[in-house]
C-alpha cells in the first residue's frame, strides 16, 4: 500500500511538471494558434535563470593563499563571494542557499521579456503562415536558444540545490517519507495553475482573452485590440514554462537539452488533454505522470517487460482512438 | 518523354544530370586548397544525400500532397534497415533481396500504423504516428535487443549463418555488400590536375534508385491519384460529400511513403551494414519533416534539396575546427586572424547546430516556399520566364 | 559505365596528384605503392579524432579533444613532451610519427552510432585519416570499431566501458586502453567488502541498454561472490530523467545497498534522486544505507554536486595520482588549459601516444604491422602502472582505481579521493571468460 501511495506522489510530482509545460503550450495554441516547438527551450531557460542567479550570487573576489597550493603546485587562489563579503558570513550564505526560490523573482521578469520579444519579434509574423512553417521556425529558434545556453554553460548538468531547510524528507502521511522539495514543487504547481485559471476566469482581461480564443474575429469587431492581449498571454505562457523550469532545478540538475527531453512529452500531454482545452492539458499531465510512475513498478515491469518505456505513448494512442479529440478537446481545433 | 510533360521531363533530366555528375559538382575545390574542407564529393556523404533524398521524396508524397504530417516516418526507415541487415546476416550479401525485403516490411509496417493512425486527422494524427515511432524506438533500444542489438546497433559478424554465401572471406574478414558481385564500397579515383574525384559503386546504385524514386514521384504527382490526394488536403469534407471515401487514398499515400522510407533504410544498410535504433527516434522523424519543409513541401525537387542541405551541414560544418579556421586566416596578421577565428568559432565545429538553427529561421522567414522558392527567385532575377504550370507542382504547404 | 570495370576493393585516396598538368584523366591502379588504406605521404600523416561535440557528452568530448591536441603537439615536438618523457618506450622523439608531421581532423559523433560512423567515414574517405580514435559511449565505440575493421584503419577506442567492446564485439583493428565493467566489479568488490562487510542486500538500478546490462552482470557476479544478495535489478529507460518512481521502491525493499549502473546524465539524475529520498541517511537492517556508482567520472561527479560525497565507485585514472607519468600529464595539460584533465582526456592522450609508438616500433603505418606491434605490448609510465595490451582481445590490463566522493573538497576539481589502487593482476580475466565470449577478433584488415 505504501508503495502505491509513494508512486501516486511520484506521479503527481512528474505530472506537475508535465501539466505546467502543457498549460503554457495550450495557452499558445489556444490563443495564438501557433505550434511552438520552442516551448521546451523556454522551460530550459527558466531552469538556467536559477543557474545564472546562482552564478551571480557566487561572483567572487580572489585572494591568494600562499599556505596552500592548487593542482599544479602554484599558490592556491581562495574565492570569497561578494555576497558573503557584503552581508556577512551567515546572511550571505543564507542568500546563496536560497538562490532557487530567489530565482523565481529573477525569472519572472526575464521570462516575460523573453516571451514578449519572441512574440513581437518572431512569432507575430507567423500567425497567418501554415503550421509547417511555424514548426520550422520555432524548432530553429529552439536549437539556437539551446546552443547559446550550451556555449555559456557547457553540456554537463549543473546542480541548483534546494535550500538546506527544504532538501530533506518530510512525513507527508503517517509513515510515508517524501522529499520536501518535491512536495514544494507540487504545491507550487497547483498555485501557478490556480493563478492562471483564476486570471482567465475572474478578470475582465481573462474574459476578453477567452472570448478571443473562442472567436477572434468577433472580438476584434467589437473594437478590442486582441493582439495586444495575446502578446501578454504569450508572455504569461513563457513565464509559466520558466517558473516550471526554475523550480525543477533542484529535482534534476538542469542541462542544456532538458527542454528537448520534455518537448515531445508535453506535446503528447497537450494532445491527449485535447487541443485548446486548459483543464484537459492539466488533467492529462497528472494522468500521464501517475501512469508513468505505476508502469515503473517492479511487478508491472515483470508482467509486461518494457512497459515503462512506452506507457505514455501507449496511453496516448488508446485515448486518441477512444476519444477522437483527446480528453476534453474542442471540435475543430488543429484538425 | 517517359510519359511526362515537357517541363517534368526537363526537371527529371536535370536531376539525372546532377546526380550522375555529382562527384564532379560536389568537389569544386582542388584537393590541397583550404577550401577543400567544403568538398562534399566523397562516397559516404554522396550516398547520404541521395538516400535521404529518397526518404524526403517519399515523405513529401504524404505530407506535400495530402497534408497529413507524420511525425513517425523514421520508424519505417529503421525497420527497413533492420530487415536489410538481417537479410545480410541470414541470406546473402547481395543487396537486392535485402532492399526488396526492407521495402516490403516497411510497407507492411506502415500499412498497420497508417490504418490505425489515419482514423484521426490534423495534430491528432501527428501525435499518433509520433507515439508509434517512439514506441518502436524505445523497444528497439531495450526489450527487442535480441532482434535489434539495442544500443550498439545490428551489425554483421564473422559467424553469421549466411545461406547463400560465405560467413567469412578467406583472409578472415566479413564479406562486403554487393550487387551481383559489384562491391558497394568499390571506388575509383580520377585525378584531374589539382582536383581529385571519387566515383563510388554504392553511390551510383543509390543514385539510380533515387532517380527511379523521383520519376515515380513525378508520376504520382501528375496522376489522377495525386489529384485525389490534393483534394484531400484542400477540402476533405467536400470530398466526402461528392461520395468519395478519402481513407483508401490517404492510406495508399501513407504506405507508399512508408515504402520509400523502407527503401532508404535498406539502402543505408546496404551501403554500410549497420542498423542503429537512433534511426527511429523522434529526432530522426523530425529531421525528415524539417528537410521537406526546408526544401519546400509539396514541390517535386524541394525535399531533395532540403535533405542535401541538412546532411551537408551535419557532415561538413561539424568538421571545421579552430585548427582549420586558423589555416584559412593564416594570411592575416595575428590579431586579425584570432579575431576572425573568434567570430566564426561559435558557428562551426561543435556549433554546427547553431548555424543550422539560424538557417532554418532565415529560410522560413524570407523564403516561405523553402529553398525551391529561393531558386525560383534567382531564376526570375535572371529574367527567365516563370514556369507556367508552377502552381500545380507547388501547392500550399499543409498544416 | 566504364568505371565499374576499374573497381577495386577498399577506399583509396590519392595523396600525390601534384605536378604534371594533366588534362587527361589518370586512373590510379589497384597496384598502388602502399598496399593499405590511406597510406600517408612523405611529409604528413592525418589522424581522425571522432568525439561527441553535441549532445549530452559534449563536455567530455571537448576534454578528449583537448587531450588529442596536446598529444599532437607533443608528438610534433611542441610543449614539454608530457608523458612522452615518462613512457617506458623511448622511440618517440618529437619529430612526428616516422618523420611525418602529425595533422588531425575532428568530427562530431553526436553519441549516435549512425552519426559517429558517418563522421568516421568522412575522415577516412575524404581526409585520408590513417587512424580513428575517440568517443564517449560503448555503442559508438563498437559501431566505429566495426567500421574501421571494414575500412582497414586502426581504431583506438576512447571512453568505452562495456565488456562487449573487447568482448563479443572485439575486432582485430580495434584497441581499448580504457577499463571495462568486469574490471570495475573485480576492483570494487574487495573494497566494498572492507567498507560494508559481506552481509549486504544490493538493489540494482540499471540503464536499459547493453553497457548497463554488462556492468550490472559484472557487479552482481562479483558482489554475490562476496556473499552479498542481489535483491532486485530494475531496468530504467535511457530517456528517463526523473528516477523517483524507481528509487521509491528501494525504500521498503529491505535492501541496504543501492547500485546505480548509470552513466552521464542518467547517473547524475538517479544519484540526485536517491539522495533526495534520504537514502544516504537511512538505516536498514541495523546498517547504514550505502550507494555505489560503479563507473565514476569526475566531469559527471561535478554535475552531481554535493550528492557524490562518500559514494564509492571506480575510475580509469584520476589527476591526483602521484606517479611520474600522471604528474607530467597533469602538468602539461593543466599549464595549457588551466584545469586538470579528466579520465576521458587521459585515455585519449595515452591511446594517441601508444599508436604513434606502435607505428614507430613497427616502422610502418600498415595497420597489420601496427596491430602486431601493439599486441602483447608491455609498457609503463602512462599513469596506470605497468600495463599490458593483451593480444587475445586487444584490451589493456592495468591497475584500476577505486575512488570515493570527497567530503571536504579543496577545489572545484578535487571531488574524488583514491581509496585504493587495485593491482592489474586482481582485475585480469581469461580471454574466454563467459562475459566476454561470443566474438572473434578476426584478422587484421589493411584495406586497399
Amino acid at each position: 500500500m505504501d508503495a502505491i501511495l509513494l508512486q501516486i506522489l511520484n506521479g503527481l510530482d512528474k505530472g506537475s511538471a508535465y501539466a505546467l509545460i502543457a498549460l503554457g503550450l495550450t495557452l499558445i495554441f489556444g490563443t495564438l494558434g501557433v505550434v511552438n516547438f520552442a516551448h521546451g527551450a523556454l522551460f530550459m531557460i527558466g531552469a538556467f535563470c536559477s543557474v545564472t542567479l546562482q552564478r551571480i550570487l557566487n561572483l567572487s573576489f580572489e585572494t591568494v593563499d600562499p599556505t596552500r597550493t592548487d593542482f599544479l603546485g602554484n599558490p592556491a587562489v581562495i574565492k570569497t563571494p561578494y555576497v558573503i563579503d557584503w552581508f556577512g558570513e551567515s546572511t550571505g550564505a543564507a542568500i546563496i542557499d536560497w538562490s532557487v526560490p530567489l530565482a523565481i523573482l529573477f525569472a519572472i521578469p526575464i521570462m516575460l521579456v523573453i516571451g514578449y520579444v519572441m512574440e513581437r519579434g518572431l512569432i507575430k509574423h507567423f500567425y497567418k503562415r501554415p503550421h509547417a512553417d511555424q514548426i520550422l521556425v520555432t524548432f530553429g529558434l529552439a536549437i539556437v536558444l539551446q546552443e547559446i545556453i550550451k556555449a555559456f554553460y557547457g553540456a554537463n548538468p549543473i546542480q541548483t540545490p534546494a535550500p538546506e531547510a527544504l532538501s530533506g524528507v518530510v512525513e507527508v502521511l503517517p509513515g510515508i517519507l517524501y522529499p520536501a522539495w518535491r512536495v514544494v514543487y507540487f504545491c507550487f504547481s497547483l498555485v501557478v495553475i490556480g493563478a492562471v485559471f483564476a486570471f482567465l476566469q475572474f478578470t475582465t482581461f481573462g474574459m476578453v482573452v477567452r472570448a478571443g480564443m473562442a472567436d477572434r474575429e468577433t472580438v476584434g469587431l467589437l473594437g478590442i485590440d486582441i493582439d495586444k492581449r495575446f502578446t501578454l498571454m504569450f508572455g504569461i505562457a513563457a513565464g509559466v514554462a520558466g517558473l516550471a523550469g526554475v523550480m525543477y532545478g533542484p529535482i534534476n540538475a538542469p542541462n542544456y537539452h532538458m527542454g528537448m527531453d520534455f518537448l515531445v512529452l508535453s506535446f503528447v500531454v497537450v494532445v491527449v488533454g485535447g487541443m485548446g482545452s486548459l483543464p484537459g492539458a492539466v488533467a492529462a499531465g497528472f494522468l500521464l505522470g501517475i501512469l508513468e510512475s505505476f508502469a515503473s513498478m517492479t511487478w508491472v515491469i515483470d508482467l509486461i517487460p518494457g512497459i515503462n518505456q512506452i506507457i505514455i505513448y501507449l496511453v496516448a494512442i488508446i485515448i486518441l482512438l477512444v476519444r477522437p479529440r483527446g480528453l476534453l478537446g474542442r471540435k475543430g481545433v488543429m484538425e | 518523354m517517359f510519359g511526362l510533360q515537357k517541363k517534368d521531363t526537363n526537371l527529371l533530366l536535370i536531376v539525372i544530370a546532377l546526380t550522375m555528375l555529382a562527384p564532379f559538382i560536389l568537389n569544386p575545390f582542388p584537393t590541397d586548397s583550404g577550401l577543400a574542407q567544403f568538398n562534399a564529393g566523397y562516397p559516404d556523404l554522396m550516398q547520404r544525400f541521395v538516400i535521404f533524398g529518397i526518404f524526403a521524396i517519399g515523405f513529401n508524397i504524404l505530407f506535400g500532397l495530402t497534408g497529413y504530417l507524420s511525425f513517425g516516418h523514421a520508424a519505417f526507415l529503421g525497420v527497413g534497415s533492420y530487415s536489410a541487415v538481417w537479410m545480410f546476416k541470414l541470406l546473402s550479401m547481395n543487396i537486392l533481396p535485402a532492399i526488396i525485403l526492407s521495402v516490403v516490411i516497411a510497407g507492411l509496417f506502415s500499412l498497420l500504423i497508417g490504418w490505425i493512425s489515419l482514423r484521426r486527422t490534423g495534430i491528432y494524427f501527428s501525435i499518433l504516428t509520433l507515439a508509434f515511432a517512439q514506441m518502436s524506438f524505445a523497444l528497439a533500444y531495450s526489450v527487442l535487443t535480441p532482434i535489434t542489438n539495442g544500443e550498439t546497433g545490428l551489425q554483421i559478424t564473422l559467424d553469421d549463418p549466411r545461406i547463400l554465401g560465405i560467413s567469412q572471406t578467406a583472409d578472415g574478414s566479413i564479406p562486403v555488400t554487393n550487387l551481383f558481385g559489384m562491391e558497394m564500397r568499390a571506388t575509383t579515383d580520377l585525378a584531374l590536375g589539382a582536383w581529385s574525384f571519387t566515383f563510388s559503386m554504392g553511390y551510383y546504385v543509390c543514385a539510380v534508385l533515387m532517380i527511379l524514386a523521383f520519376y515515380m514521384s513525378i508520376r504520382i504527382f501528375r496522376s489522377p491519384f495525386g489529384m485525389m490526394l490534393r483534394a484531400i488536403k484542400s477540402n476533405q469534407t467536400r470530398m466526402n460529400y461528392t461520395g468519395l471515401n478519402p481513407k483508401p487514398y490517404t492510406l495508399a499515400a501513407f504506405v507508399i511513403s512508408g515504402m520509400y522510407a523502407g527503401l532508404a533504410g535498406g539502402l543505408m544498410a546496404s551501403m554500410d551494414p549497420l542498423a542503429g535504433a537512433e534511426r527511429m527516434q523522434w529526432t530522426a522523424s523530425g529531421e525528415v519533416v524539417l528537410m521537406t519543409i526546408l526544401g519546400g513541401a509539396g514541390t517535386l525537387i524541394g525535399p531533395v534539396l532540403g535533405a542535401g542541405m541538412i546532411k551537408y551541414f551535419e557532415n561538413i560544418f561539424s568538421k571545421i575546427n579552430d585548427n582549420v579556421l586558423h589555416t584559412w586566416f593564416s594570411f592575416m596578421p595575428d590579431g586579425l586572424e584570432n579575431l576572425m577565428v573568434g567570430i566564426l568559432h561559435p558557428f562551426v565545429g561543435k556549433g554546427w547546430h547553431l548555424t543550422l538553427g539560424i538557417i532554418f529561421m532565415l529560410v522560413v522567414a524570407f523564403l516561405p516556399g523553402g529553398l525551391v522558392e529561393g531558386g525560383q527567385r534567382i531564376g526570375r532575377m535572371f529574367g527567365r520566364k516563370k514556369p507556367t504550370d508552377d502552381t500545380s507542382a507547388k501547392t500550399e504547404p499543409a498544416e | 559505365m566504364s568505371i565499374t570495370n576499374l573497381t577495386r576493393r577498399g577506399v583509396l585516396r590519392t595523396g600525390a596528384v601534384a605536378g604534371a598538368g594533366l588534362a587527361l584523366p589518370t586512373y590510379l591502379s589497384a597496384a598502388s605503392h602502399s598496399g593499405f588504406t590511406n597510406a600517408p605521404g612523405d611529409s604528413t600523416v592525418t589522424l581522425g579524432f571522432n568525439v561527441p561535440q553535441s549532445g549530452p557528452y559534449a563536455d567530455e568530448g571537448a576534454d578528449e579533444l583537448r587531450a588529442y591536441e596536446l598529444a599532437v603537439e607533443h608528438l610534433n615536438g611542441g610543449g614539454d613532451g608530457g608523458m612522452m618523457g615518462t613512457f617506458s618506450s623511448k622511440v618517440l622523439d618529437g619529430t612526428g610519427i616516422l618523420g611525418r608531421k602529425v595533422e588531425y581532423v575532428t568530427g562530431d559523433t553526436q553519441t549516435k552510432s549512425d552519426a559517429a560512423r558517418a563522421s568516421a567515414k568522412s575522415m577516412i574517405e575524404k581526409d585520408g585519416a590513417i587512424m580513428i580514435t575517440g568517443g564517449s559511449s560503448s555503442g559508438v565505440a563498437v559501431a566505429v570499431q566495426g567500421l574501421c575493421q571494414e575500412a582497414g584503419v586502426i581504431f583506438m577506442a576512447g571512453l568505452t566501458h562495456s565488456n562487449d567492446t573487447t568482448g563479443k564485439d572485439k575486432k582485430a583493428n580495434g584497441f581499448r586502453h580504457f577499463f571495462n565493467g568486469y574490471m570495475s566489479a573485480a576492483a570494487l568488490a574487495p573494497v566494498l567488502e572492507g567498507l560494508y562487510g559481506n552481509d549486504r542486500k544490493a538493489y540494482h538500478l540499471t540503464a536499459d541498454y547493453t553497457w548497463g546490462w554488462t556492468q550490472q552482470e559484472s557487479i552482481a557476479a562479483a558482489t554475490e561472490a562476496l556473499g552479498w544478495e542481489t535483491v532486485n535489478n530494475v531496468l530504467t529507460p535511457l530517456a528517463a530523467t526523473d528516477f523517483s518512481s524507481y528509487i521509491a521502491p528501494v525504500l521498503d525493499s529491505g535492501a541496504d545497498v543501492l547500485v546505480l549502473n548509470h552513466y552521464g546524465g542518467n547517473m547524475v539524475n538517479s544519484l540526485t534522486n536517491a539522495v533526495q529520498f534520504g537514502l544516504r541517511n537511512k538505516q536498514v537492517n541495523g546498517k547504514n544505507f550505502e550507494i555505489v556508482v560503479p563507473l565514476f567520472s569526475r566531469l559527471m561527479a561535478r554535475g552531481a554536486g554535493e550528492n557524490i560525497k562518500g559514494i564509492v565507485g571506480s575510475t580509469n585514472w584520476h589527476w591526483s595520482l602521484q606517479d611520474e607519468g600522471s604528474k607530467a600529464f597533469v602538468k602539461s595539460f593543466g599549464t595549457k588549459y588551466g584545469f586538470p584533465p579528466s579520465q576521458a582526456a587521459h585515455t585519449c592522450y595515452v591511446q594517441t601516444l601508444l599508436y604513434a609508438d606502435a607505428v614507430t616500433r613497427a616502422g610502418s603505418f600498415n595497420p597489420c604491422a601496427v596491430v602486431e606491434a601493439l599486441e602483447g605490448f608491455e609498457f609503463d609510465g602512462m599513469g596506470n602502472g605497468p600495463t599490458l595490451y593483451r593480444a587475445e582481445d586487444h584490451q589493456c590490463f592495468k591497475d584500476v582505481l577505486v575512488v570515493r566522493g570527497k567530503e571536504n573538497p579543496t577545489s572545484e576539481f578535487d571531488l574524488l579521493e583514491v581509496v585504493e589502487v587495485t593491482p592489474a593482476a586482481q582485475v585480469t580475466y581469461s580471454p574466454d571468460n563467459p562475459m566476454f565470449a561470443g566474438g572473434q577478433l578476426g584478422s587484421c584488415n589493411p584495406g586497399a
